[in-house]
């Protein structure tokens, strides 16, 4: 990206500076950390360490994404009911996509071209072909829809809820409910692993991780997480992340203020990294290099390398960060 | 309220639909449904408030079990269970036992109440010889919990220890520690108000002033007596000491709602009016509460108010006790609910556990502002080796209770 582009892209978009306008190379590894309390997105240069621009989003940004194609970035506006995009090379938001109400949070399937959002007060799961920009589905759930994904074969959408304390497994071409596995309480996210041969969800209040079989619909193991010093009732699981190769897993644990390393294969917590406050959604960068967390209360992102297993580094970012996405290109 | 209204049609018919739904995708041999029946012994006496806004609805509580019974029953449906709300409305000096009685005809041995202290004993002696189990949904005397405890009397509602201290721990933390007291001449108005000297010296606040506001009789709100209450108030706060907040210890709302912005000195007050200590605001939007409260406003077209939310808890502690359980037998209903790995989610932000001393609901307490939620106690840095929820209320080493 040239300069000069750069900046007049900034004054048409009259985005708030964080610093000095720094021309992020156009091959940097960049995160979107969306700041719920802000109304911003702030871009951070992870090549630099450090946030290098802010921009103004709509309402309530919290679930976020990088499209398939490099191209955009998706972010649920939850109170402007929308999902916006955002054009990665002038950080501009080009149009919405028709999230119905009060987006939360989304999972991409089929390749990044399907958009699966949960709309918690209607009770439904809208669907959107994200390249034509309409919806292709409406599920109704019956329950208010919160953590939301869909498994690798894309044949599954799974979608968990406070009400219930469940998972409740969607079979996408029917559109029809096919299992509801009880887990403990209040489930946050579901996330399968890449081979999809698990699904695990985490439930904030319950205190645990449910390992659920996706083909017998049962749960097979259940993860307890237990920190010197600290009471239970602080350890609230929210994030999963898994390593590509799905040897282990990633557990973003709230007010605990730390991220628990899983063996997958024995299911025991092999290590608590300490980050920021309040610690609830993650993503990789490419190779797994690095896994990045946003700590709401601290209004930082940490930086976890993922080889030798420490937080090397936190990255101040706006207020309230609640989700974060990468790209390298 | 834009948003809620446009949903009206999402109504209890579509949750119940969806709801067999669910159970016909998820009929792994759940051939069987079992009926789990909750009572509801129910005042039907409404006391007029100061505040038009606070009056309370004909179905204040009811509208809470019943959103609770429909929760209820979205989870249950998988497992074939159905739960149903069996609500027994009654006047003052009503035939309790008889109620009861007639309940357990109907095959209910768990029944929640919302009556005040005394109602409660009388219920819970007469369900203990039916093996019944009663949920106190709103006295919040501390007598049921110390001295008068029962092994089949569980309390929803938070005792006046715990609402007191939960306001105590805010203004400690805030450094408002000089406290004017001001306290109706009811007998309960006189407990509340040693549920607050009891939290100012285990807190290290200093009660400066105490004063009896007498209920000289006289209705709520007339046309004119806006006039006479700005000269009373201010004659009834004159005179006392340097204080940084005034505490009302009013609960029959006779004249703490008329405090804030009347008081002699420019203070705050606290308490039975200003900010006020509850289990539920209808501005809470915290841990998930937009959606309880959009459903609540979807189903009854009003706010859902503490009281709602106390008989939410109860009915809701039930499923999640046969969801656990995987059973609809009371007796194992009641023993998951006692167990000590029981907790109940109720946007809270952290799980509510029962006391196993004196069958309290552990929870932190709201304190409302009148517009918004102002703080939640407990407040931090008040430290508990169990669980903080145990630093408001009266805690295992204090607890006079024998539970039998």
């Amino acid at each position: 990206m040239k300069k000069s582009s750069f900046r007049a892209a900034s004054i048409v978009a009259g985005a708030v500076l964080a610093m000095p306008a720094v021309p992020v190379p156009a091959h940097a590894l960049t995160a979107y950390v969306s700041n719920e309390r802000d109304n911003t997105i702030s871009i951070v240069d992870l090549d630099a360490m450090k946030t290098v621009k802010t921009i103004d989003v709509g309402q309530r940004p919290r679930g976020i994404a990088v499209t398939a194609d490099n191209k955009s970035i998706l972010v649920c506006a939850s109170d402007d009911d929308t999902v916006q995009i955002i054009d990665r090379a002038t950080l501009q938001i080009t149009g919405e996509l028709p999230s119905g109400p009060d987006p939360e949070t989304f999972a991409l399937g089929e390749g990044g071209n399907r958009l699966f959002i949960s709309n918690e007060n209607d009770q439904l799961v809208t669907v959107i072909d994200i390249p034509s920009r309409t919806v292709v589905a409406k599920i109704p759930t019956g329950v208010e829809p919160e953590g939301m994904t869909v498994s690798p074969d894309g044949k599954t959408v799974v979608n968990t809820s406070e009400t219930t304390n469940m998972a409740h497994f969607i079979d996408y071409a029917t559109r029809k409910v096919v299992a509801t596995v009880l887990v403990d309480l209040r489930p946050r996210i579901a996330q399968f692993k890449h081979d999809g041969s698990e699904l695990w969800v985490s439930s904030e209040l319950g205190g645990t991780v449910s390992v659920i079989d996706p083909v017998k619909h049962v749960v097979k193991n259940k993860i307890h997480f237990e920190i010197q010093g600290l009471r239970s009732d602080v350890i609230q699981p929210v994030g999963i992340r898994f390593t590509r190769d799905d040897s282990k897993a990633f557990v973003a644990l709230g007010p605990a203020n730390r991220v628990a390393v899983i063996d997958t294969e024995t299911g025991t917590v092999e290590k608590y990294l300490l980050v920021g406050q309040r610690v609830w959604q993650m993503a990789f960068t490419p190779e797994d290099k690095y896994l990045l967390t946003t700590n709401g209360l601290s209004n930082d992102v940490s930086v976890i390398d993922v080889a030798a297993m420490k937080v090397i580094r936190s990255i101040q970012v706006g207020r309230l960060p609640w989700g974060v996405a990468v790209s390298a290109q | 309220m834009g948003r809620p209204n446009r949903s009206m049609r999402n109504g209890i018919s579509r949750r119940g639909v969806i709801a067999v739904l669910l159970t016909l995708a998820a009929s792994r041999g759940h051939a069987d449904v079992s009926t789990i029946r909750i009572g509801y012994v129910r005042s039907t006496a409404r006391r007029p408030m100061i505040s038009l806004l606070e009056q309370p609805a004909p179905d204040a509580g009811l509208a809470g079990a019943k959103l609770g019974i429909d929760d209820n029953n979205t989870t249950g449906s998988t497992f074939g269970q159905a739960f149903e709300l069996i609500d027994v409305p009654v006047r003052k000096g009503a035939d309790l036992p008889a109620a009861l009685e007639r309940l357990a005809g109907q095959g209910v041995r768990v029944v929640m109440t919302d009556l005040a202290a005394n109602s409660v004993l009388t219920l819970a002696s007469a369900a203990r010889t039916r093996d019944m189990t009663i949920i106190n949904l709103a006295a919040p005397d501390d007598s049921l919990r110390e001295q008068d405890c029962r092994a089949n009397l569980i309390h929803v509602a938070p005792a006046r220890s715990m609402l007191a201290d939960a306001v105590a721990q805010y203004l400690v933390w805030k450094k408002w520690t000089r406290w004017f007291l001001v306290v109706g001449s009811y007998p309960s108005d006189k407990l509340l108000a040693d549920a607050y000297r009891r939290s100012a010296k285990r807190f290290g606040a200093k009660i400066v002033q105490e004063k009896v506001s007498e209920d000289t009789g006289g209705s709520r709100q007339s046309d004119s007596g806006v006039v006479q209450t700005q000269q009373q108030i201010p004659v009834l706060t004159q005179g006392a000491p340097e204080y940084d907040v005034l505490i009302a210890a009013d609960e029959n709302e006779v004249f703490a709602g008329y405090l804030p912005y009347r008081t002699w000195d420019p203070r705050p007050v606290a308490g039975s009016a200003g900010l006020e200590p509850v289990t539920w605001d209808s501005s809470s939007e915290s841990w998930g509460g937009t959606q309880l409260q959009n459903r609540f406003v979807r189903l009854f077209n009003r706010r859902m108010m503490p009281l709602d939310m106390q008989a939410w808890t109860g009915v809701r502690m039930v499923g999640e006790a046969a969801a656990r359980s995987g059973s609809t037998d009371p007796d194992k209903l009641v023993s998951t609910i006692k167990s000590p790995d029981f907790g109940i989610a109720a946007y809270k932000g952290q799980l509510l556990t029962l006391r196993d001393w004196d069958l309290q609901l552990r929870q932190p307490i709201l304190l409302a502002g009148g517009r918004t939620v102002v703080s939640i106690s407990p407040q931090p840095g008040f430290l508990h080796q169990t669980t903080t929820l145990d630093t408001i209320g009266i805690d295992r080493p204090e607890t006079k209770c024998k539970l039998q």
